[in-house]
């Protein structure tokens, strides 16, 4: 479970690579700077591929956790 | 101009030389995944990766030739999915086959959660990736500017290297 409270949910359960990666980006790009998204995936792929997105983009990854077989990731776009 | 100036963001040039099913996805699943991690990417389709800028997209697979392909169904029970069918060469061959085995993998993907090569395309126009039809290709199999999407541009071999070389990862695909 996590404190970090969230402007905005992103549900990418069931879809592969690189459909979570892709809708992040486009979902972070709706928010302003300073606002955290969270975005729920079940490929497994998506851990390795958000962490190399944030340093790629510049947008913080604050918190990413396996939970029920879900991984929740919490972003905070910095640019 | 990408090595020139160190703030420019990173580059990918694709070349797409082939327009089945199978290899239709790796240079549109780099392309999207560039375009949303900010790189400018490019992909020059040339040869029979051209097809694929048509508006109406007919790629198909053929387990023809493509002895690694797993003949695995998208139906039944998990452990009927599992089944790994050894499909005589010869079948293989025959009318027809080439179809359901474009449909059994386009249905394969839809269930597991992979995006459409359609869907793929709109996205990569969307993160601005820029598609290049080739010219020469076009002139050898008949294709004109009007048969492919509104955002497809045409080029030629220059066209794309010169994009290629301030990129940083090349690919030909």
């Amino acid at each position: 479970m996590s404190e970090i409270q969230a402007d905005s949910v992103l549900d990418c359960s069931g879809m592969l690579c690189p459909l979570p990666v892709v809708k992040t980006t486009k979902a972070i790009k709706q928010m302003e700077v300073g606002q955290v998204l969270k975005m729920i995936a079940t490929d497994p792929g998506a851990p390795p591929d958000m962490q190399a997105w944030s340093r790629q983009t510049g947008n913080e990854l604050l918190e990413h956790y396996e939970e029920d077989g879900k991984f929740i990731f919490f972003i905070k776009r910095v640019k | 101009m990408s090595k020139s100036d160190p703030s420019a963001p990173k580059r990918l040039a694709m070349i797409s030389s082939k327009g089945t099913l199978d290899w239709a996805y790796p240079p549109f699943i780099l392309a999207t995944a560039a375009g949303a991690m900010g790189w400018e990417v490019q992909i020059f389709f040339t040869f029979y990766g051209l097809p694929l800028l048509c508006r109406d997209l007919k790629a198909a697979v053929s387990p023809l030739g493509n002895p690694a392909m797993p003949m695995k169904m998208p139906f039944g029970p998990e452990g009927f999915q599992k089944i790994n069918w050894p499909i005589p060469t010869a079948l293989m061959a025959a009318p027809g086959f080439n179809s359901v085995a474009t449909g059994l993998m386009k249905k394969t993907f839809q269930s597991k959660g992979v995006a459409t090569i359609e869907e793929l395309r709109e996205m990569a126009v969307d993160l601005d990736v820029g598609l290049i039809g080739c010219q020469m290709t076009m002139d050898v199999f008949g294709f004109k500017k009007e048969d492919f999407i509104e955002d497809a541009m045409i080029g030629g071999a220059a066209t794309f290297l010169e994009f290629a070389a301030d990129a940083d990862v090349s690919l030909f695909i």
